[in-house]
């Protein structure tokens, strides 16, 4: 879902550059009381992993693909604030080096991918997690969850930013629908890439995952 | 090496195989925006990127004329700079001001 230059006018375009660096500064903030030397790395090889996901487009319907954006997997690996870092980082490389995803566009995909994309899939995930029982399955599929729905809710930003300040004329409701229709889709994938990941770094390191971190320290006080 | 390190050596591996060597097999059809935007009409509102002449646009490595390399490259190309982009960043954010008063 990287936005061309272009698509969106430079107003709306700048508007969204200024929350997307308010989000980014809130991130740094945030990651620095939240990583430590042992999480560190982790988030790093967690951009250089979303980096390398982001590569593989995968069929969805006829004619059209959709690649891993990571948001969700992101912040159940390394926590929210470091997952948008992470997703900002891959943004970058991939605006500059690669040219994909337009530069003045740079604010507004940032804000739908990694903001918008990060929270609403986090958040998704802490909500199925308190319903689920407690266990590493339930930490999978609230994973999993958080990244389906975090592909649509990207879309949605996208179409607000297509709203606000579209150069085209095409009516809002048509992009709208055309959207959230195929992003869902997407969304499929994201959340069976994300479930495959959570579940391996689950099963080789699951010291590691963030989003379990909390289940393990209840369970070692009942213990003690 | 702990194994932290061999996690992290691992996990860079696959990423090295996902980027490097996968991603020639990935689907080259327009994206979900992408199709959006040309079935309704706005993909003719979309500029020239600033960059689609550079070195590495498109995932491709100019000058390179077998896809298969040319994709390959790019990707660990790709996956290097994440590495050193997002380890930098990630390594100074987590610098905690009283460990360097200790040192």
């Amino acid at each position: 879902m990287h936005i061309p230059d272009g698509f969106i006018d430079v107003q709306t375009s700048a508007i969204f550059a200024g929350l997307a660096a308010a989000g980014v500064a809130a991130s740094l903030k945030g990651a620095r009381s939240q990583l430590d030397e042992k999480s560190a790395p982790l988030a790093g090889l967690t951009a250089v992993f979303i980096f390398a996901v982001q590569m593989l487009n995968f069929p969805v319907v006829a004619g059209t693909s959709g690649h891993l954006i990571g948001a969700a997997l992101a912040a159940v690996l390394v926590g929210p604030w470091a997952a948008t870092l992470a997703l900002t980082v891959v943004l970058i490389m991939q605006a500059f080096l690669f040219a994909d995803g337009g530069l003045t566009a740079l604010g507004l995909s940032t804000f739908n991918m990694s903001i918008i994309a990060v929270w609403v899939g986090y958040a998704v995930f802490l909500l199925v997690k308190k319903i689920l029982p407690r266990g590493k399955p339930s930490i999978v599929i609230a994973a999993a969850i958080g990244a389906l729905l975090s592909v649509p809710a990207a879309a949605l930003g996208f179409t607000l930013q297509y709203a606000m300040g579209a150069t085209g004329t095409f009516s809002v409701s048509t992009v709208l629908s055309a959207m959230v229709g195929i992003h869902v889709l997407i969304g499929i994938g994201e959340a069976l890439i994300t479930g495959l990941t959570v579940s391996a770094v689950l099963a080789s390191r699951s010291d590691l995952v963030y989003g379990w971190k909390d289940n393990k320290t209840e369970l070692e006080i009942r213990r003690g | 090496m702990d194994k932290n390190k061999k996690f992290l050596a691992a996990g860079f591996l696959v990423s090295l195989f996902l980027a490097g060597v996968v991603s020639f097999y990935a689907s080259s059809h327009p994206d979900g925006l992408e199709k959006v935007a040309e079935d309704i009409g706005f993909i003719e509102t979309a500029k020239d990127h600033t960059y689609a002449d550079g070195a590495l646009a498109d995932y491709g490595v100019k000058g390179i004329e077998n896809e298969r390399a040319s994709v390959g490259v790019a990707g660990v190309i790709g996956v290097i700079g994440t590495a050193i982009v997002g380890g930098a960043l990630f390594t100074f954010i987590a610098r905690k001001p009283k460990k360097s008063l200790n040192k």
